[in-house]
């Protein structure tokens, strides 16, 4: 039976580790976003001894590229990108703390993998519903350092998001849960 | 000869892409609703109750429906006795999207393909020209997101496979793509013509509304048919199962060699973001 939850970012270990398939999450807190070019970006910073722009101990990424923020608004729409596209950096950051990554979409097995080892979750948020979404973010900032290298990447830049009740669904937990449906496919 | 100022292609344009991208085309809204009724996980009824919520906060606040406001596909039909003064179709065209993508507040999706340095104003816009008979100029805008266009693909079967063929590169793909591509889907196939024919044929079957049946009973049986297996998958909206994993199939067709049967898949997540004007 799923549960709901109510969490705030950055997680702890325990946070986690109650969290099953199917469970809801209404997560609260500071998050970072992140997509392809950021992630390239982290993943160069770590090859180079260099800091990175949040800590990741107890972190949450989302994969999202907002679209420009309204004035009097703190961002504009700002539902999940497709998850897969970051796989191959997602094991590295869960083994320095990372503890969860919010998306849409199937995850490779070396995330899922990777979630077991260090009890971490994989979230989904509904994907196409970015102006929903965009109700459950109250403040947004841009921490692209540019001597972390970082520049401007624009729509892919790291923002730090304060984020209440962000309505989330467990679909690969740190138990080797998946939730996805199987294709019924006749052969 | 009708003349058409380049600085009315522009406005059009730039007011056009702006409203696809706040408004959901009403037959998809309407099939929303309907699938809500019929699906039958509850986690998939929860998902339509957020997309027609997403669509009533886009309406009313001006926030694009998704934040991929994705990449702008314009297919335009110039009548043969009409020209345009003051500036060229293309540009003009060009120039409307970058307004609007930027007065918007719309994303900026488009980058170089390997050094993924952004274009800054989402241009260029991919721009698919017709001509034909009279003095209108039509211009269909699709924006077209990364994450469903991903999920598209083209292959070329081999004859013999015929439409059994068709039909199992469509449902195996479909399994595959799961819940990457934002089901419900609609499902743009082009089948014929030749390598860049077919997912041009495939694009454009996406422009016909949901409660348009193809023109030819057999060609509209085939969509029905083909949504059937697709939705026997049992994927559901946003993967998590159900009985409506995509909305509806759409199929082109043209002539193809003796030797080919080009097929293409063009994925369309739910949010469809589709206007057209006639100048």
């Amino acid at each position: 039976m799923s549960k709901e939850y109510r969490l705030q970012a950055p997680l702890r270990d325990e946070d986690v580790q109650q969290l099953r398939v199917g469970d809801r999450v209404l997560l609260s807190g500071i998050i970072y976003t992140a997509r392809d070019a950021a992630h390239k970006k982290l993943i160069q910073a770590l090859d180079a001894g260099r800091e990175l722009p949040f800590p990741l101990q107890g972190a949450v990424i989302y994969y999202v590229g907002p679209s420009p923020a309204p004035e009097g608004r703190p961002i504009g729409s700002a539902g999940p990108t497709t998850s897969y596209r970051m796989d191959g950096y997602t094991p590295r950051l869960h083994s320095l703390g990372l503890k969860a990554t919010i998306g849409k979409g199937k995850r490779g097995q070396a995330v899922r993998d990777a979630l077991q080892a260090n009890n971490a979750v994989y979230f989904v948020a509904t994907g196409g519903a970015g102006a929903l979404l965009s109700q459950r973010i109250e403040a947004a900032k841009v921490i692209a350092f540019e001597d972390l290298g970082f520049e401007d990447l624009g729509p892919e830049a790291v923002r730090e998001l304060v984020v209440r009740d962000f309505p989330l669904l467990v679909v690969n937990d740190a138990h080797g849960g998946e939730l996805y449906a199987k294709p019924k496919l006749k052969k | 000869m009708r003349t058409i100022h380049a600085s009315d292609i522009i406005e059009q344009v730039a007011a056009m892409v702006v409203r696809a991208n706040r408004i959901l085309r009403p037959d998809v809204l309407a099939a929303i609703d309907q699938s809500k009724e019929r699906e039958t996980s509850a986690s998939g009824r929860d998902i339509f109750g957020q997309l027609q919520e997403n669509a009533a906060l886009a309406r009313a606040t001006g926030l694009p429906l998704c934040q991929d406001t994705g990449m702008a596909v314009f297919f335009v039909e110039l009548g043969e006795d009409c020209r345009i003064k003051g500036g060229g179709l293309r540009e003009g065209i060009t120039e409307g999207m970058r307004r609007g993508y930027k007065d918007g507040l719309l994303r900026k999706s488009v980058c170089d393909p390997l050094t993924r340095k952004n274009t800054g104003d989402n241009s260029p816009a991919v721009i698919h020209i017709d001509l034909v008979a009279g003095d209108k100029l039509k211009i269909s805008f699709l924006a077209k997101g990364g994450g469903s266009e991903n999920m598209s693909r083209v292959t070329m079967l081999s004859p013999a496979q015929g439409w059994q063929g068709v039909k199992d590169f469509v449902v195996n793909h479909v399994a595959e793509a799961g819940p990457n591509p934002c089901p419900p889907t609609i499902l743009g196939i082009g089948i014929g013509g030749s390598f860049e024919l077919a997912p041009i044929l495939a694009k454009k079957a996406l422009l016909r509304p949901l409660d348009e049946p193809h023109p030819e009973p057999e060609i509209a049986r085939m969509e029905q048919e083909l949504l059937a297996e697709v939705n026997a998958l049992g994927i559901g909206p946003m993967g998590l199962g159900g009985n409506v994993t995509c909305l509806g199939v759409r199929i082109n067709m043209a002539p193809c060699h003796i030797a080919s049967l080009p097929l293409a898949v063009n994925v369309q997540c739910h949010s469809v973001r589709h206007e057209e004007v006639e100048l």
